[in-house]
């Protein structure tokens, strides 16, 4: 994995760049709705943001590629809608049986999925995602194909009306951006120091006396966890809850958006999963072109700007991004 | 219990086209260590240059048989030569999304072309009918598809592990720089690997047109699967996924016997308990 | 330069004139075809109802009374949430006034959700399910061409008259085979059938050929294939090989569109018996359109029943607005007069929409033709039966569809 995560040794300026990054971000997003831009494509990007954030929390600091991470975004949106629909939780509910199903899932598949490395940790997950995407087709809470839909926003807190876009954008955006600086918090612990070395060189870590499992278990339950979470906001944007959340073609997705972001970098992922949802979005009205546009992107980022958008930019002001 | 030897047998059948596909893919991987994901997009072609080589051209299966993975393997090796030869020596993450992105294109562009709900194809006249086995009712295109992948599985692992060239071959793969040093051409020799993993995917192809349906997504649905055999077989063992990928139809085959809806998961349950059994599959190198 | 002022003026003012006579009379509608452009319905509907929605647009000639009318269209790429996000957009950005085709049951019922929350327009041609006009129904959405609950109704029980009194299910395991399923065994059970077995298979199956002997062994007369798309064709092209219809037993195909047939070529599709509610070959309107649709099709393929709906949809739709002399673009005041109105169009014939939504035409039953009896391409399908349009549907007294009084 060393190959990937090629990254530049940080210079001591770089958290202060990074926290000015993380203001502009913060400030751009801020404004928003004051913009005329459309808020929900941003709602949703910025949920598929904070997945990919996530999922760079394992690979790009852990160095572990999991090929299942729709597995916590589905999960936690099926509960969610569930609980908000079914048993008519309130939002602050249902978020929490969402991402706490997540985290519950990261433990099982944890335990299973962490003691292989490398392109059989991929494969695991992605086994394990399979399987679970089997469950929820025979399931009948999930609805198969059809999804649970028209889930009630509700009041979140009994106070915040999540019917209004503009609340919703804000309760959305607070979320990603608290979601953002756990991660930006952890990469920079003596935990996520941790998490380097072994991504570095794990023997070595093992011999200075880490109990490496335990790390990577932590980290990959963090990681789903926060990936639940957003899909929990997900439910409340997109209005449903469906199987195209647990395929592996979301799995795909989320590796995607990383990569064209620039994999092992703060703000990457971010990037990335605008791009890919602008994509989504904005290349649905060239019709029977959108596959082989999003091919031709994925092979000239492949073959011109390997390190992503934000690698690339960082690479060339030799900063750490 | 009748039921069975049918299902079983079955089974066999579409192991082979597991074995072929996995096959392919496990060439690749052993020898140019790259996670092929056009492997889907490549065996749809092989099965619409069949189809292109008799309407188009009047030539009908058997010589197809041959042509077509000769064609789709020259599209493979152009692509070597255009673009995943500049991927060598980095991460496997790069060649597998390269690859994702060339059968996105693939895909989409036969979509366009040919619509979505595919082609027809006729199963030849010699190898119309059927036997009556007693148990099930064969038709003599399936045991065809059997005998001739395996024969071909058979011959692929020879030339790659017993003979001269594939020693060169594998000799390139640990280390290029003092095979180069024997005067052999080894990125030449990477191409036509590549090439001929390409060919065993069109192949299959050629030989799925007369049952599938020719579509362009007729390969999107299987690549999954296909990887799931290369490694539970062990990553880049030719032996290995050849006999992963019958052995899946026969399993798949008693699932759909116990419980038909659970025969496309059942590869990952065996996938996980195979990797926490033998981490590096079944018959795998350390990754 | 006063004079420059005074032309100003009387400009602005004219403008203003302008602006309250368009709001008086507002002429503007926007349409949306939301459809599968890249997928596996892409050949049923796709661009082919892009092409339906501007057809109607010239045939109805509101262009030359003073409307504008605009055809937007998007790919939903069969995914409900992608299908939401757009569908929100085109009614708060681009002011879309109505939905059509939205193929897919899953992107449909999530789209009609949204529909009614932003009291819109949708006239669904493409999807099955036949919960958006039952439990699921919605004073903003008419469900235009065929559903399950039809497919199975008309498919069922024409094949038991037949003599096709023992059924076996190969049934796409997801909610829509389900569906297929259950209604169609309700239907051949009241007949007087037999279901006597049934095998659940994942979608997007490789190979078809091991449910297919289970269906074999079963002996029954009938084999039901509640799947769709790939899954149906292969499940035709290997029961053809393993020698199942020439063994005596029969497949019933419960959704095949022309598309499907046609890629399946008929030596292999002939003798199937199933049901569509339009064929391009029906009658002189019919075939009138298919010759004009045809020629503009890039793959010169006749129109499927979907994209007839398209077309036929909003042909009834611009009457409505017609009527109400202006789009008042209020969704749920423009579907009530489209209620109100009986339907007539060439494709369809005449017709009504119920209560709940439905709209109300005939069902055919066709049979695909022997190679021999086609005398050409897209000649593909004879007519069998026909089920009167107040028979075909689910009766409204069996509906759970709150709107529908009782």
């Amino acid at each position: 994995m060393t190959a990937i995560t090629d990254s530049l040794p940080a210079p001591p300026r770089a958290i202060r760049d990074e926290m000015i990054v993380f203001a502009v971000m913060a400030t751009a997003l801020m404004i928003v709705p004051l913009t005329g831009i459309y808020p929900f494509f941003v709602m949703q990007a910025l949920c598929f943001a904070l997945l990919a954030c996530a999922f760079n929390l394992l690979i790009g600091y852990g160095g572990l590629l999991s090929f299942g991470h729709a597995m916590f975004l589905g999960t936690a949106g099926y509960f969610t809608a569930h609980g908000l629909k079914v048993w008519g939780l309130s939002p602050e509910l249902g978020i929490l049986m969402g991402t706490a199903g997540a985290a519950g899932l990261g433990v099982i598949t944890g335990a299973v999925a962490i003691r292989r490395q490398g392109i059989y940790f991929a494969m695991i997950t992605l086994a394990l995602s399979q399987l679970l995407y089997f469950v929820y087709l025979q399931t009948p809470f999930t609805h198969g194909e059809d999804g649970i839909q028209g889930i009630p926003p509700g009041y979140l807190f009994g106070i915040f009306d999540l019917a209004k876009p503009t609340v919703l954008y804000y309760v959305v955006l607070v979320g990603f951006l608290g979601g953002f600086l756990l991660i930006y918090r952890t990469i920079n612990s003596p935990f996520g120091e941790v998490l380097k070395s072994i991504r570095e060189n794990e023997p070595r870590a093992i011999s200075l006396g880490y109990k490496t499992d335990q790390y990577k278990l932590l980290a990959y339950i963090l990681s789903g966890t926060l990936a639940g979470f957003a899909g929990s906001l997900k439910v409340f944007v997109a209005q449903n809850a469906s199987l195209t959340d647990v395929h592996w073609t979301m799995s795909g997705e989320i590796v995607l958006m990383t990569l064209v972001g620039g994999l092992g970098t703060v703000f990457g992922p971010v990037v990335g999963a605008f791009v890919i949802i602008a994509m989504q979005q904005y290349l649905a009205g060239f019709g029977q072109w959108v596959t082989v546009i999003q091919g031709v992107i994925f092979v000239l980022c492949v073959l011109t700007f390997r390190r992503g958008v934000i690698g690339e930019i960082a690479h060339y002001l030799r900063r750490s991004l | 219990m009748q039921a069975l030897y049918a299902q079983l047998l079955v089974g066999l059948i579409n192991g082979s086209f597991y074995a072929l596909l996995s096959l392919g893919l496990a060439v690749i991987f052993g020898m140019l260590n790259i996670i092929n994901f056009a492997h889907g997009a490549l065996y749809m072609m092989g099965a619409f240059c069949a189809y292109f080589l008799l309407n188009l051209a009047g030539i009908g299966y058997w010589p197809a048989l041959i042509l077509a993975p000769i064609v789709v393997g020259i599209f493979g090796m152009i692509l070597e030569r255009t673009m995943l030869q500049w991927l060598s020596g980095l991460d496997h993450l790069y060649g597998l999304l390269l690859t994702f992105g060339i059968a996105l294109i693939v895909q989409g562009l036969f979509q366009n072309y040919f619509g979505s709900s595919g082609l027809p194809y006729a199963i030849p006249d010699e190898l119309k009918g059927g036997i009556n086995l007693g148990f099930m009712f064969l038709p003599i295109y399936r045991g065809w598809v059997v005998v001739f992948s395996l024969v071909v599985c058979i011959a692929t692992w020879y030339l790659i592990e017993k003979t001269r060239l594939g020693a060169n071959l594998r000799a390139a793969t640990e280390n290029p720089t003092l095979v180069r040093a024997f005067g052999i051409n080894v990125p030449r020799m990477i191409t036509l690997t590549y090439g001929l993993g390409v060919g065993l995917a069109a192949l299959a192809g050629v030989l799925s047109a007369p049952i599938n349906q020719v579509r362009p997504l007729m390969g999107a649905d299987l690549i999954i699967v296909v990887f799931a055999v290369v490694v539970i077989g062990g990553m880049g063992s030719i032996m290995g996924s050849i006999i992963t990928g019958f052995a899946l139809g026969v399993i798949e085959g008693l699932t759909k016997y116990v419980y038909p809806e659970a025969s496309n998961t059942v590869v990952f349950v065996l996938m996980v308990l195979v990797l926490l059994v033998k981490p590096t599959g079944l018959t795998g190198r350390a990754a | 330069m006063k004079n420059a002022i005074s032309a100003l003026l009387l400009g602005t003012a004219l403008a203003f004139a302008a602006g309250s006579v368009a709001f008086a009379q507002d002429k503007n509608i926007k349409i949306g075809v939301l459809t599968d452009n890249s997928g596996l319905y892409s050949d049923l509907s796709g661009a082919g109802s892009t092409l339906a929605a501007q057809m109607a647009v010239e045939d109805s000639g509101m262009a030359a009374k003073g409307w504008k009318i605009d055809v937007i269209s998007a790919d939903h790429q069969n995914k409900p949430d992608i299908a939401v996000n757009i569908a929100r957009q085109w009614v708060d950005v681009e002011k879309v006034d109505i939905f059509m085709d939205v193929v897919s049951s899953g992107v449909a019922l999530a789209v009609n959700n949204l529909v009614k929350e932003k009291n819109s327009v949708m006239i669904n041609a493409g999807a099955a399910t036949s919960d958006l006009t039952n439990a699921q129904c919605s004073p903003n959405t008419i469900h235009w061409v065929y559903d399950t609950y039809m497919l199975a109704n008309s498919t069922g029980q024409a094949l038991v008259k037949a003599g096709g009194d023992t059924w076996y299910f190969l049934t796409a395991d997801y909610a829509f085979g389900t569906a297929l399923e259950r209604d169609t065994t309700a239907v051949v059970v009241k007949a007087g059938a037999k279901v006597i077995g049934t095998v659940k298979h994942p979608i997007n199956s490789p190979d078809l050929s091991s449910f297919l002997l289970q269906a074999q062994a079963s002996k029954a007369k009938i084999i039901g294939m509640a799947n769709a798309g790939g899954d149906t064709t292969n499940t035709i092209k290997q029961a053809s090989e393993f020698g199942i219809v020439a063994g005596g037993q029969k497949l019933a195909g419960l959704l095949l569109f022309i598309t499907d047939v046609h890629s399946l070529g008929l030596k292999v599709a002939q003798g199937l018996s199933f049901t569509e509610t339009f064929y391009w070959d029906l009658n002189d309107g019919t075939r009138a359109f298919a010759k004009r649709f045809s020629v503009r099709m890039k793959s010169k393929a006749q129109p499927s029943m979907v994209q007839a709906g398209v077309y036929s949809g909003l042909l009834h739709y611009f009457k409505a607005l017609e009527q109400l002399g202006g789009n008042p673009h209020d969704g749920a005041k423009v579907v009530a007069k489209m209620k109100e109105m009986p339907t007539d169009d060439p494709l369809f014939g005449q017709g009504s929409i119920r209560a709940d939504g439905r709209k109300i035409h005939p069902a055919y039953l066709f049979e695909v033709k022997t190679p021999a009896e086609s005398k050409g391409p897209w000649d593909y399908y004879k007519l069998i039966g026909t089920t009167p349009g107040d028979q075909a549907f689910r009766p409204l007294s069996e509906s759970a569809c709150p709107l529908v009084k009782k």
